[in-house]
């Protein structure tokens, strides 16, 4: 039980620290930390022109989270199977170990 | 900790490619090597990529306002050593910047350097001190994961302090503008990734202890008989195996984990 207990507070630790920033201060419009240093350079260096274009970019911010989702499922999807076979290759071996005609 | 497209200068972005070069073809060689003598660590190692993948791909709210992602490197450099994450992170990188226009080609060297080759090294050294001064697994993982995010920020600090140092205070001025933004927003997400690694780790030294035996995560068991051995090897009570886990944390042969944060 002492390990699903500490497993549900470590849950609920990220959970809350992801969520009191939201609860602290709804007004805030939470920009992203690479745009605002892009700000930061023209500002600093007014003159300073970008020198080459992404070969491609996502048509709308619609477009580009559908794709930040894409890669967060591909990763999820990857990470979840990974575990998924380690934990049935441990269940497997258990149930060889214990059942009463040993696999090799 | 993208730096834009175009966003750092031409010499600037050779510079950071001809830097950061090196580690990932070097890492390339790393997981070739892994795959072919180990194929079993196939699995972990798409576990380890696919964590950066994920994380690096949510963005969170911070205490200050902003909002960024954590970079998931912490796991693979424990697992596998910095090298084999300098390729993963790269990856990553690469398919960011050309399919979400986040990061860019030209600063392709740049942001591997900050994310894939610094990240990863910090975090292995922060786990292998915690763990030389006989902090346990978790303890170190946490910090080789805060650590390794937070300093694949400063790292982004600094190079945009190179390239663009302020006109009155310098370098140094500069730097704290750029850690204003980068290393404060970090620090929650930092903590937030730590927690995260332990928890994946609880469930790794479970489900693949043969493997991190091998890696030299885990120190390999006590040989059968002394104590009870949580192992499949035991078998002396027939448990369903969905129940395995949560025997009472008094008893003897606890979770490995646990015995293993003792340390």
């Amino acid at each position: 039980m002492r390990r699903h207990l500490v497993t549900a507070l470590l849950v609920l630790a990220v959970i809350a620290l992801f969520a009191t920033p939201l609860l602290l201060d709804r007004d805030s419009e939470y920009a992203g930390t690479d745009s605002q240093a892009t700000e930061l350079v023209q500002e600093s260096d007014p003159g300073y022109e970008p020198w080459f274009e992404s070969v491609f970019s996502p048509g709308s911010s619609e477009i580009e989270s559908g794709l930040f989702a894409l890669q967060a499922a591909l990763g999820g999807g990857v990470l979840g199977y990974a575990i998924g076979r380690l934990r049935g290759r441990r269940t497997a071996q258990r149930a060889a170990a214990e059942s009463p005609t040993p696999g090799p | 900790m993208h730096i834009a497209e175009g966003f750092l200068p031409p010499a600037h972005a050779i510079g950071w490619t001809v830097a950061a070069a090196p580690f990932v073809v070097h890492g390339a060689r790393c997981v070739v090597k892994e795959v072919r003598e180990h194929p079993e660590s196939t699995l972990l190692l798409g576990a380890a990529g696919a964590f950066t993948f994920v994380l690096s791909a949510i963005k969170l709210p911070s205490f200050n306002g902003s909002s960024s992602h954590p970079t998931g490197t912490g796991l693979g450099a424990v697992l596998f050593r910095p090298p084999v994450m300098a390729l993963l992170g790269t990856v990553v990188l690469l398919f960011q910047a050309l399919l979400l226009a986040h990061g860019g080609l030209t600063t392709l060297g740049a942001n591997a350097f900050s994310m894939a080759v610094v990240g990863p090294w910090v975090g292995y050294g922060a786990y292998r001190l915690v763990r030389r001064v006989g902090g346990g697994l978790l303890p170190g993982v946490f910090a080789a994961m805060a650590l390794a995010d937070l300093a694949t920020y400063v790292t982004t600090s600094l190079q945009l302090a190179l390239a663009f140092p302020d006109a009155e205070s310098g370098l140094v001025g500069a730097a704290l503008k750029y850690l204003g933004v980068f290393a404060v927003t970090q620090v929650p997400l930092a903590v937030g990734e730590g927690l995260l690694g332990v928890l994946l780790f609880r469930v790794l030294t479970v489900n693949a202890r043969p493997e991190l035996e091998r890696l030299g995560v885990l120190r390999p068991a006590p040989e059968p008989g002394f104590g009870a051995e949580p192992r499949p090897a035991s078998g002396a009570e027939t448990r369903p195996a969905s129940g395995a886990e949560n025997r009472p944390g008094s008893g003897a042969g606890t979770g490995t984990a646990e015995r293993e944060e003792l340390r």
